[in-house]
């Protein structure tokens, strides 16, 4: 198919498209009119029952726990299939350290260590995220955030740490074992955090600590242990794939600072 | 509420189809951060301060880092191509 | 007003299913990808949202205050993180396409295989 016939092809499909979907639209409520019952119940019962204040995380923990345990290995999977995909096979890393011309070795293409501001800033604000992270994890069933978004936040730490020039210490914390590891950890955490449900004779991933007072940081049952797992696989997981993606990139650097 | 909840979501489809109509990666990048945000900020009128939050750290920051990355690592595998080619071309001369 | 959203996530949809149609590099081609992904984010937060109604947590607000529905805000929480991942992955065939046969541009990948 040459590229004008795909062109008015697709523009024929997009109206088609466009057209069906505003016609679908028009029979549903209209926006700012939900109705459907569930999320009112969820909103009515979930502090009750639950002892959380977050509905959101405990759609996500809870109500739905499997349905994330399922989107869960869907991050784990896409982690080790970009790992597998772009490690480096063993035969380029021995070719790799004869060469003596890379493009960032060559005279006038030295990269110059970021200034002194920017390491002091960046190195700075490594303490304050992380913090700000582990909060965001460990608040999830109280304030908007958990083990998704927290996991994210832990994650980008060290990379402040590879923008503020201090290769050596981005690639001893990315590189090491415990980020594999906690990748796996963390989602079997996740798997065996359901077993006590099942022991007890209930369904999978039912609640089995006590609730506590709602509003408290330990409240709430298994939620906070879930958001840990999943922060812990999250976090490991990003880190993991941006290490992979710069790894050819730090080697040559670390080598032209020698 | 309702005219900056339109307003935004305008700004949303505008920078959607800027950033699908650049054709250069690098500037595409940059708009897909930029896009990332307004998200967000949509998320936050919706009063979805969850999703806004994974929004803004993923789509502003990881995703863009991530296509940064990819691209970095694409034009090193370019240069080293070439740089191969070069030196059989010599060799062949030779 | 009323159809306004729906619009721009169908809108958001058809564009980037254009430039994925168009597309002449694969990076480019995963980024009109994402952007297709979000008019999904768009269209269930628009489904879920109630006029005056704020958001489904009550840290500090009374049970039985109008929220907005919290069951698609769960789905699309975990969608948006595991997206990166996945575009992580799809970016990682990107770069072993290019490996593999010195171009990005998907009608040539095919005309070298064929």
């Amino acid at each position: 198919m040459n590229r004008r016939v795909r062109r008015w092809f697709f523009l024929i499909c997009a109206c088609a498209i466009f057209g069906l979907f505003v016609s679908a639209v028009r029979q549903m409520p209209t926006f700012g009119h939900y109705r459907g019952p569930y999320g009112d119940i969820l909103n009515r019962e979930t502090v009750y029952e639950r002892h959380i204040t977050d509905v959101v995380t405990a759609v996500n923990f809870d109500w739905r726990g499997i349905d994330t345990l399922g989107e869960e290995s869907i991050l784990f999977l896409s982690v080790i299939g970009t790992l597998v995909l772009l490690r480096k096979p063993s035969s380029e890393v021995n070719d790799s350290h004869d060469e003596n011309d890379t493009a960032d070795k060559r005279k006038g293409r030295e990269i110059p260590l970021p200034s002194a501001a920017t390491r002091v800033a960046t190195l700075g604000l490594v303490g304050p995220l992380v913090v700000f992270g582990l909060y965001i994890v460990a608040h999830g069933h109280l304030t908007p955030g958990g083990g998704f978004q927290g996991g994210v936040i832990l994650a980008t730490a060290p990379l402040l740490v590879y923008l503020a020039g201090d290769l050596k210490s981005f690639k001893r914390i990315a590189n090491h074992e415990t980020v594999q590891i906690g990748e796996a950890l963390g989602l079997l955490g996740f798997l065996i955090l359901g077993l006590p449900g099942m022991i007890r004779g209930g369904a999978y991933l039912r609640n089995v600590l006590p609730l506590g007072t709602s509003g408290h940081v330990f409240s709430g049952g298994m939620i906070a242990p879930i958001n840990v797992c999943t922060g812990v696989a999250v976090s490991a997981g990003l880190v993991a794939v941006t290490y992979v993606f710069l790894e050819h990139t730090l080697e040559t650097r670390l080598r032209g600072r020698r | 509420m309702l005219v900056l909840q339109a307003t935004i979501l305008i700004f949303v489809a505008i920078t959607a189809t800027a950033v699908v109509f650049t054709r250069q990666p690098v500037r595409q990048v940059v708009g897909l951060s930029f896009y990332g945000i307004i998200l967000g900020l949509l998320f936050f009128i919706l009063q979805a301060p969850d999703v806004a939050l994974s929004q803004i750290t993923i789509g502003a920051v990881a995703l863009p880092l991530m296509f940064m990355l990819s691209l970095a690592k694409i034009r090193r595998d370019a240069e080293e191509r070439k740089r191969r080619e070069e030196s059989e071309h010599r060799r062949e001369a030779a | 007003m009323s159809l306004l959203p729906y619009i721009v996530a169908v809108w958001l949809f058809l564009v980037g299913l254009y430039g994925i149609v168009t597309s002449r590099n694969f990076i480019h081609l995963v980024m009109c990808l994402a952007i297709l992904q979000s008019s999904t984010y768009v269209f269930l937060l628009a489904v879920g949202y109630r006029i005056g109604a704020g958001p489904p947590v009550f840290a500090n607000v009374p049970v039985g205050t109008p929220a907005v529905d919290p069951v698609v805000q769960a789905l699309l929480l975990t969608d948006i993180v595991v997206e990166a991942t996945v575009v992580a992955l799809l970016l990682s065939f990107a770069v072993q396409v290019h490996r593999n046969t010195a171009t990005l541009d998907p009608e040539k990948v095919v005309e070298l295989e064929g």
